[in-house]
């Protein structure tokens, strides 16, 4: 996308356009000029780092982390992964927050007003940081399809946001998690916006036995390829 | 090479999970450097203010370091400033307290990046907002943009009774449209 000279770090074959009209918030949404080229500077090259102390002792089990007087309601879930870069090397150390509706298809945010129930002890938002070989895992809630306006009788797959900072500026994706098999996944614009049907398929999770808790919850995994400046542009510093 | 993993939108309800108390203060009483506030619009293609977008920002500290591995000065850099800030749009717009970067050698002007998010955008946009009491035709990224929209990335300097205030809107269409960096 961009004219030439510097490489972004962003492969436009995978990533989605700007302007997606099917998702009809993208059309005033949408910068229209192509994206300039871009020299990294120290300033791309750095970034924020989290350690342990930023993270609570159950921000990452959802189904505990907002309870008030008992469990929340729905089909509890393990879910975990490996965050690598593009070299398939795990990155330690990134910032993995997510955040979801309840079991109903409800969002605990102010604005949303889908006539379904909140629950009292759920409210949907965890955070944790990947380990020294760049896997994460949280317990949550399965959530449910909601509706929305994006088109008569549209309604979202069930889905986990996912927001992710890794070691430098350039290494931040925000996407979401879907679920294996799901038939509103074919109507959904926001899903289909990504133009190559293999990487529109790695926002799946899989259903996966070993992560499976027997008796508990059934485990997704959902692994990660961040894309950003390699590692060998600091290296020196170390970490 | 592994395929990167595509991007998807932040949605409109990321407020109750990305956003705390302070995500927007990058600053704490003992922190060095000419305190300043960061503010403005994100615009949509009809010069409407988006109200549920999410801004990010990253910079050096008041003497131009980071505290990170990849800054040769890491080790100097404030350990009481944070870098980062987040904030949400709603109401008046987006609003950071800060302070006035140092330039980052070997740039002699100072820059902040920037990154929004929003419903309707399937992926993120990056931008660098620079300020407006600089000759920022001495920065190398910037003496190289088009003339005709370089002014986009310029915050205004407000000397306000209650502190420095600079304003920069993002427009993400239209007339005067936010340069974008493919990033």
């Amino acid at each position: 996308m961009s004219e030439s000279g510097h490489k972004g770090v962003l492969d436009w074959s995978i990533q989605p356009p700007y302007l997606y009209a099917p998702y009809v918030a993208t059309v005033r949404r949408a910068p229209h000029h192509p994206l300039v080229p871009l020299a990294a500077s120290l300033t791309e090259l750095t970034g924020p780092i989290y350690g342990e102390g930023d993270i609570g002792p159950l921000d990452h089990d959802l189904t505990k982390n907002a309870a008030k007087n008992g469990e929340p309601l729905g089909e509890r879930i393990i879910v975990t992964g490996r965050v690598l870069d593009q070299s398939g090397l795990g990155v330690p150390g990134v910032l993995v927050e997510i955040w979801q509706a309840n079991a109903a298809g409800r969002y605990i945010h102010k604005n949303d007003q889908h006539e379904a129930p909140l629950d009292p002890n759920f409210v949907g938002a965890g955070r944790t940081l990947t380990d020294a070989k760049g896997f994460y895992r949280f317990i949550t809630i399965k959530p449910g399809a909601y509706p929305w306006k994006n088109h008569f009788n549209a309604w979202r797959p069930a889905h986990i946001h996912f927001s992710l900072i890794g070691r430098n500026f350039s290494e931040r994706l925000v996407t979401q998690m879907y679920f294996p098999g799901d038939p509103l996944l074919a109507y959904d614009p926001i899903y289909q916006g990504i133009p190559d049907t293999k990487a529109r398929a790695r926002l799946i999770a899989s259903l996966d036995l070993e992560t499976t808790q027997p008796e508990w919850a059934l485990g997704y995994r959902f692994d990660i390829v961040l894309a950003g400046y390699d590692r060998t542009y600091f290296e020196p510093g170390g970490r | 090479m592994h395929p990167q993993h595509p991007s998807q939108t932040v949605g409109p309800f990321f407020a109750f999970a990305l956003l705390r108390e302070g995500s927007n203060v990058l600053v704490n009483d003992q922190t060095l450097g000419e305190r300043i506030v960061l503010r403005g619009q994100v615009l949509d293609g009809d010069n409407e203010p988006v109200d549920d977008a999410l801004v990010e920002i990253w910079q050096a500290d008041a003497g131009g370091r980071f505290r990170h591995p990849a800054d040769p000065r890491h080790a100097q850099a404030d350990p009481h400033f944070k870098g980062f800030g987040r904030s949400g749009t709603s109401g008046e717009g987006f609003r950071f307290l800060t302070v006035k970067p140092g330039p980052v050698p070997p740039s002699p002007v100072p820059f902040v990046a920037v990154r929004v998010f929003a419903r309707g955008m399937l992926i993120h946009a990056v931008t660098r907002v620079y300020f407006s009491d600089y000759d920022n035709t001495k920065d190398l990224v910037f003496a190289r943009l088009d003339p005709a929209r370089c002014h986009t990335l310029v915050a205004q300097r407000c000397e306000l009774p209650g502190g420095v205030v600079y304003r920069w809107d993002i427009r993400l269409q239209g007339e005067g449209e936010t340069i974008f960096f493919d990033l």
